[in-house]
């Protein structure tokens, strides 16, 4: 170890990592349903997509967690994110590549993405 | 990237009920799964709660499973990490509340406490230096080595009033300052005390299984204020689990080169070795640990001259505590101030409790200096099982005392301990309630401090045997009145001559079970009766006649054929026969039988 830089380095990269142990309370949640029918229609994908994307954004107050059933079937992959302050989110239809848009426009930018959210669907 | 960890504690308590075999049923069912590139499985070290161990807990929900068996790990890997639903019925009860999940921090068992030196313990993996890094480790030491001089180091341990957690409470910056004298022109030694050796205490043990870079980094801390570029860990060898985890640590961080030549490019050298100890007793105290160290038979020498100026090999020497080391990165980068702000007037931080004895929740605990008794043993540890009574709580092992159930509301810190003729030591707390017998308790420790005498000085040799022999003469039923007066004399001699703190402490459990529980003693000797019903000499089990119904269900079970009775008809005990063992009792199905 020849510099305190260097050891930033290393924390920098393992915080994303680790940041999974931390759940605050108040911090932004993404719950992905992952009953057999959220499975079935490609929730897997989602979950870690997102998982991955929050990683490479530093995004490490959001938790990425998982739940079952939420019962409206022909939406799934539904993915639900919580954020202090504002009213649930519930995206339907989802896939690996939406989420991006999802983590960058919501997460980061705070402004929910109209049109994958349940309301824009029916 | 993974999604989810699981974290197995692999700590001795919950590696001995077999969390190994645990943690690769987990593996072995995710790999089955297809989970394996999402949920990755973490040993860590303890968390705290042993009553509860196996524990395994999952992150990123923070789900709490307790007594984890092999059979469950299917089901928990299907449910959860699957399908996304925390097996309820095998959560720890507390954390379920309607059929909503509690946090962690708001069951009784966490609620109050703060950790400080257990930061790390069932946070991260223990053989991984980078997670280590992760919070902020070896950040304190780059801190030190860029930013401040020796002088200031030594300063921010003296503003903190960080006192020494295995047992003395001697203050740590001052002990650093004494042996600070003439830096880079003397051979000095950095060592670290792990011979943890009273009986119930294990927070040494958990903190170098757990979170063994934190040591590692205070001892490096440590030789920059001193001046010292060597250091010793000296851990007893009944701790493999610990002695493999430092040693992997050690390895690690030279890999890194946070230990070794030119640290942090800043020309400061430091290396560390481990030394393992054979299991005595005495070896915790100071002046025997380093002979041991420099290949002697373990035995103290007299003070002065004091470590820190002619220590191990003859050089000035610093010694502390696993549990002061892990204290200190903290207080490095968060300071001084905030570490004084925890605690009170004289005793600051936090301290930590291995709880055991007769208490629900045994385990670790960490809380801030100034708890009560009652909060820890209440609210904490959840209280005495099976609905009896708190007696008294021993702290300070074989060197300490009792604290009575009158003194329950007692703010624990160094000075009230001793002023109530107890000591902080190690942080044992065991826990007595209403069937134990004071007089036996103090036979115990008494047996344990006989054993582990080295013999070098005949206060401590002689004299706690002579002692135990006393304490026997009462138990046994043939104690005089006298005797109280002869133990109280030999108690004060003994601690005015022994060479080392083991002796000078050793007859401490006597003296404050005779302080608070004299009555105690007064019925084993005068009315030959012991009041708990533990020492077998003053027991005789009766059948009531009366009761007994002749189900010569005591007949059988009686190991020595005292019991005699025919069917239908009132049994009876032969007294010369009985061994006292109290298996009648527990068979009886009528509570015909007693002993008093």
């Amino acid at each position: 170890m020849k510099s305190l830089q260097e050891l930033a380095a290393i924390r920098d990269k393992m915080r994303q990592t680790v940041s999974t142990r931390e759940a605050a309370h108040d911090s932004t949640r993404v719950v992905v349903g992952m009953a057999t029918c959220g499975i079935a229609a490609g929730a897997r994908p989602v979950l870690n997509a997102f998982t991955e994307e929050v990683a490479a954004a530093g995004l490490t107050d959001v938790l990425v967690t998982q739940t079952g059933c939420i019962g409206i079937c022909q939406y799934e992959p539904v993915v639900e994110v919580y954020m202090p302050g504002q009213a649930k989110t519930t995206y339907v239809k989802m896939t690996p590549d939406k989420v991006k848009r999802v983590v960058q426009q919501h997460l980061k930018g705070g402004n929910p993405v109209a049109e994958y959210t349940i309301g824009a669907a029916r | 990237m993974y999604r989810s960890h699981v974290m197995v504690c692999g700590g001795t308590g919950c590696t001995s009920s077999g969390s190994d075999k645990i943690a690769e049923a987990f593996e072995n069912q995710i790999r089955t799964d297809g989970l394996d590139q999402e949920v990755k499985v973490i040993r860590t070290g303890c968390f705290g709660l042993c009553a509860l161990g196996p524990i395994v807990v999952i992150y990123p929900e923070g789900s709490f499973y307790s007594r984890v068996k092999e059979e469950d790990v299917a089901e928990i890997v299907n449910e959860h990490l699957l399908k996304g639903r925390p097996v309820t019925r095998l959560l720890y009860d507390e954390t379920v509340e309607n059929g909503q999940l509690k946090s962690l921090d708001d069951t009784a068992f966490y609620r109050k406490q703060k950790r400080v030196a257990l930061r790390n313990c069932g946070v991260i993996n223990p053989e991984n230096i980078e997670e280590y890094i992760a919070f902020d480790g070896y950040a304190a030491l780059g801190k030190v080595l860029t930013e401040m001089t020796p002088d200031q180091v030594i300063q921010c341990m003296l503003d903190s009033g960080l006192r020494g957690r295995g047992g003395g409470g001697f203050p740590t910056g001052l002990k650093w300052k004494f042996a600070s004298g003439n830096r880079g022109k003397v051979k000095k030694y950095v060592c670290c005390n792990a011979d943890e050796g009273d009986p119930g205490a294990f927070m040494d043990r958990s903190v170098l299984e757990g979170d063994p870079h934190s040591v590692i980094e205070a001892m490096a801390i440590a030789a920059y204020a001193i001046g010292a570029d060597q250091g010793y860990v000296y851990v007893r060898a009944e701790y493999p689990i610990a002695v493999h985890r430092l040693q992997v640590a050690i390895d690690q961080a030279r890999e890194y080169g946070l230990l070794g030549q030119n640290i942090f490019d800043t020309g400061f050298n430091f290396d560390l070795e481990i030394k393992l100890g054979a299991g005595a007793f005495v070896c915790g105290e100071e002046t025997a640990l380093m002979t041991s160290i420099e290949g002697n038979r373990g035995e103290p020498r007299p003070r002065p001259p004091f470590p820190a100026v002619k220590g191990l090999f003859g050089q000035p020497t610093i010694l502390n505590n696993v549990e002061t080391y892990a204290n200190i990165p903290p207080i490095i980068l968060k300071g001084a101030d905030w570490f004084a702000s925890m605690g009170t007037e004289k005793s600051k931080g936090t301290k930590v409790f291995a709880l055991g004895g007769k208490i629900k929740n045994t385990g670790l605990v960490e809380v801030p200096m100034g708890t009560t008794l009652r909060e820890i043993i209440e609210e904490i540890g959840g209280g005495i099982p099976n609905g009896k009574k708190f007696k008294a709580a021993q702290t300070g092992g074989p060197s300490g005392g009792c604290i009575p159930a009158s003194l329950i509301d007692t703010p624990i810190d160094y000075d009230n301990l001793v002023a109530i003729g107890s000591m902080m030591g190690s942080g044992g707390l065991i826990v007595m309630d209403e069937d134990t017998c004071m007089v036996d308790i103090a036979k115990f420790f008494l047996e344990f401090t006989v054993d582990e005498s080295c013999g070098k000085c005949t206060p401590c040799r002689v004299g706690t045997k002579r002692l135990l022999e006393l304490l026997n003469k009462i138990t046994d039923g043939k104690g005089t009145m006298e005797d109280l007066a002869r133990i109280e004399e030999l108690a004060a001699f003994i601690k005015a001559n022994s060479l080392c703190g083991l002796g000078q402490t050793a007859p401490n459990p006597v003296l404050s079970t005779l302080r608070y529980f004299r009555d105690e003693y007064i019925e084993h000797i005068q009315n030959k009766r012991c009041p708990a019903g533990v020492c077998k000499a003053l027991l005789s089990y009766k059948i009531d006649p009366t009761k007994c119904r002749g189900c010569t269900l005591c007949a059988r079970t009686c190991p020595a054929g005292a019991i005699s009775g025919s069917v239908k008809n009132p049994h009876s005990i032969d007294v010369l026969k009985c061994i006292k063992c109290g298996a009648c009792i527990e068979k009886c199905k009528f509570g015909a039988i007693s002993k008093g």
